[in-house]
């Protein structure tokens, strides 16, 4: 017997003997966990880091302070103030005549053009602006400060720079000698740019702005939300509520899964197909561009919906439906209250893929170069990261800054939107 | 339910409203070539803040892309210009007539270099034609001297040309689908490929196997199709000093600082050798005017005054100063010429 038990191990000594082994394999599996989390928490450092170290900077603009002398013998010979006589006035000998007062020793005609680009053409279309909003400015002198040319930003940022040989910048040494006469009578400063956040596109990267963008990605998400989350979430109850089970409720089920994984580029193809060359709506129009992205997102929603009525105990139902509630009243006034907050999250989330989509968008038209910022879904719009898009690809190198600048703003808006799906979550979940 | 009266009145706007913009349209639309969309839309900016029009809408959408939707017929509903970085081919115009669009005029606005850039932490390359073509085509003739065709064997650039650095060969290009290689193919690799007299001889026979020999690029590595971004090319020969990079001048014009074009058949890739046509990898770029809609959509006209005003085309116009290469004055005063004539009609 003793001889048989000692040759047998005990299993409480198979356990000892395999402890380490069994220790070890969950140490590692910890640790590899935590470094998988470390390894993605660097590379979003880096991103950020990225997008931050380059973007900052587009918050600012290089300005120069002209002395401004509204002539009238140049800008009203006759003296009516009319307003078309104002509007096609040429502002830009008035830049050049206060740039030419600065520098009175500059004569020769390649010199004086060197000078005059050292101010961004956006100055004239300001002062024109300016007169014309209030005409009572002719006749009299001001310190006007206008946006510096992009060369002349880049310059001063440091992004471009000054020891490398002239003819390998696109600034000659004259040009830097007259900015550092600028800069040292502070006449030349940064400050806020905030053209950036109030214009539209411009191939001027001084000039350009972000406004019109983002007036896009808004109208283009209202259409996206008023069609597609009563769509949505009318299907989940119907769905989840009311359908029977059968092999056509199963049928549907399955395409709506299958539907949330397809590749948006196809969504962007139905919807050239359907509304624009069959239902002959305006191409590049943010009502198109909500259409498809609001078939992009559906199945997110109905996924969610479905998903948060699921989460509904039962027994509120057969409560609702015990004290003689219809099967409709059971539904609005029980149990969607209740799976509102998961449906709204779930719609937020949907939402935030939408405003972050450009694959679709470039089949309808919406990936243009659009200056006018729109006034309506009709209008032609382009959207935030469709913007991110031409910018990156723009030669200048001001738009590198402009671009990771944009990416700033198009994250700050998803994090907003992700805040508000966990707040509304945390604000109104119910737990059984 | 609420919900649904809701779907129902947004479905009526839309009906409604797309009904009202259909009827007119008060912009330019614009789509085509992504070579041109630099210099159209900074023409279409000044436009729109000096006429009192509004700015015309560009779409970037290829040559090609361009061309289909601006044949696609007569009415608001299609683009007013597309803009080319080649001529129509004869397809296209087939296309067009096909659709009712019997009159287009062709507008040639100037000329674009194709850069072979690297960074400017190496020297710059001094290469010929027939080197991009021995370092790049796909099938090459065999290097032992015989008349016949064998998978590109070279791996350096001292492989293909004994005076070239011994550096692997990697060239970072943009994709089919782009412009720039469409003349890339044509200018540099079948200039190369010419050079050896019995392919030029097969040209003659069969223009087909011709076009295959000289105009595929091998798809070994070598040769690294990097999007159509051209900052993302500029970035990665910054990365990587060893590799070359192919995009338009007007990114090698900004960023002069960074990158330096190579040397090809002796010529530097400048404004002014681009202009004289000395350097040989350079295209005319173009833009086509729906003629029927010169008068039903407001401003082409004066858009097209201000593309062919000496402030914008010139030598010294804004839009050399973003690298377009401007045509010689006598041909710009005369494509000016046939566009006031033709516009006037």
């Amino acid at each position: 017997m003793n001889k048989l038990a000692s040759s047998r191990p005990k299993t409480i000594d198979l356990i000892n003997a395999s402890l380490p082994k069994r220790h070890l394999s969950e140490k590692l599996f910890r640790s590899i966990g935590l470094i998988s989390i470390m390894m993605g928490l660097m590379f979003l450092f880096m991103l950020f880091y990225g997008i931050v170290s380059k973007g900052y900077t587009a918050f600012q603009q290089t300005f120069i302070q002209l002395e401004m002398n509204f002539d009238e013998q140049l800008l009203d010979p006759e003296g009516t103030r009319h307003r078309d006589a104002l509007s096609t006035v040429d502002y830009s000998g008035l830049v050049k005549a206060s740039l030419g007062k600065m520098f009175p020793d500059v004569t020769d005609r390649n010199e004086k053009r060197l000078l005059y680009s050292l101010v961004s053409t956006g100055a004239t279309y300001q002062l024109r602006k300016m007169v014309m909003d209030k005409p009572a400015l002719i006749g009299q002198a001001q310190q006007v400060w206008v946006p510096a040319d992009d060369e002349v930003d880049m310059l001063i940022k440091g992004h471009v720079m000054r020891d490398v040989p002239e003819t390998e910048r696109r600034l000659r040494d004259v040009q830097i000698s007259w900015l550092d006469q600028l800069e040292a009578k502070e006449k030349l400063v940064l400050k806020f740019n905030t053209a950036f956040f109030t214009n539209g596109d411009s191939r001027e990267p001084e000039l350009a702005g972000i406004w019109g963008a983002l007036m896009g990605s808004i109208y283009t998400l209202i259409v996206t939300l008023i069609l597609s989350f009563p769509m949505g979430v009318a299907t989940a109850i119907y769905l989840e509520e009311f359908a029977p089970k059968n092999k056509w409720t199963d049928l549907i089920e399955v395409n709506i899964n299958n539907l949330a994984a397809v590749p948006s580029i196809i969504f962007g193809l139905l919807g050239l197909a359907v509304f624009i060359n069959f239902m002959s709506f305006p191409r590049s129009a943010p009502l198109v561009g909500g259409l498809v992205l609001a078939f992009m997102t559906l199945p997110t929603i109905i996924i969610a919906s479905r998903g948060a009525l699921k989460s509904v105990p039962p027994s509120i139902r057969e409560a609702a439906l015990g004290v003689g509630a219809s099967a409709m009243q059971t539904v609005y006034f029980h149990v969607l209250p209740l799976a509102i907050p998961g449906i709204l999250t779930g719609t937020i989330i949907g939402m935030a893929r939408a405003l972050g989509e450009t694959a679709p968008l470039l089949m309808i038209g919406m990936v243009a170069f659009i200056v006018n910022i729109p006034s309506n879904i009709f209008d032609p719009a382009t959207v935030l990261p469709v913007q991110i898009f031409l910018w990156a690809d723009s030669p200048e190198r001001a738009f590198v800054e402009r671009t990771s600048a944009a990416i700033m703003v198009l994250l700050g808006f998803l994090f907003i939107m992700n805040a508000l799906a966990i707040i509304l979550r945390k604000k109104f979940e119910r737990r059984w | 339910m609420s919900g649904k009266s809701f779907i129902l009145a947004v479905v009526l706007m839309v009906s409604a409203g797309s009904g009202l913009t259909q009827a007119a349209r008060d912009y330019i639309s614009i789509v085509g070539s992504s070579t041109v969309y630099p210099f159209a839309t900074v023409v279409a900016e000044t436009f729109g803040k000096t006429s009192g029009f509004k700015t015309p809408k560009i779409e970037s959408t290829g040559t090609g892309g361009g061309f289909k939707l601006f044949c696609g017929g007569i009415g608001v509903e299609h683009p007013d210009i597309t803009n080319a970085s080649r001529a129509i081919k004869k397809s296209e115009v087939d296309l067009c007539a096909a659709n009712g669009i019997a009159e287009a005029i062709e507008v040639k606005i100037g000329y674009d270099g194709i850069a072979i850039a690297s960074s400017k932490k190496t020297e710059p390359l001094q290469l010929s034609r027939k080197d991009l073509f021995l370092a790049l085509a796909k099938n090459v003739p065999d290097p032992k001297g015989s008349e016949k065709l064998v998978p590109n064997p070279y791996k350096t650039w001292k492989d293909v040309n004994s005076k070239l650095p011994n550096v692997a060969i990697e060239v970072l290009g943009p994709p089919p689908t782009s412009g720039t290689r469409d003349a890339f193919v044509e200018l540099a690799m079948e200039g190369g490929c010419k050079k050896f007299d019995w392919i030029a001889a097969i040209e003659k026979k069969d223009e087909k196997q011709y076009k295959a020999i000289c105009q595929t690029i091998r798809e070994d590595g070598a040769y690294v199709e990097a999007g159509e971004n051209d900052n993302l090319i500029l970035q990665k020969l910054q990365a990587n000093p060893k590799a070359l990079g192919i995009f338009g001048f007007n990114f090698l014009d900004q960023n002069i600082d960074k990158v330096q074009g190579s040397v090809i058949d002796g010529v530097a890739p400048t404004f002014d050798t681009i202009a004289d046509h000395s350097y040989p990898i350079s295209r005319p770029l173009f833009f086509y005017v729906k003629k029927a809609h010169v008068g039903m959509i407001p401003g082409i006209k004066e858009y097209l005054n201000e593309f062919t005003s000496e402030k914008a085309w010139g030598d010294n116009g804004y839009l050399s100063d973003r690298g377009l290469i401007p045509l010689p004055t006598a041909e710009r005063a005369k494509v000016a010429q046939t566009v006031k004539q033709l516009i006037a009609n």
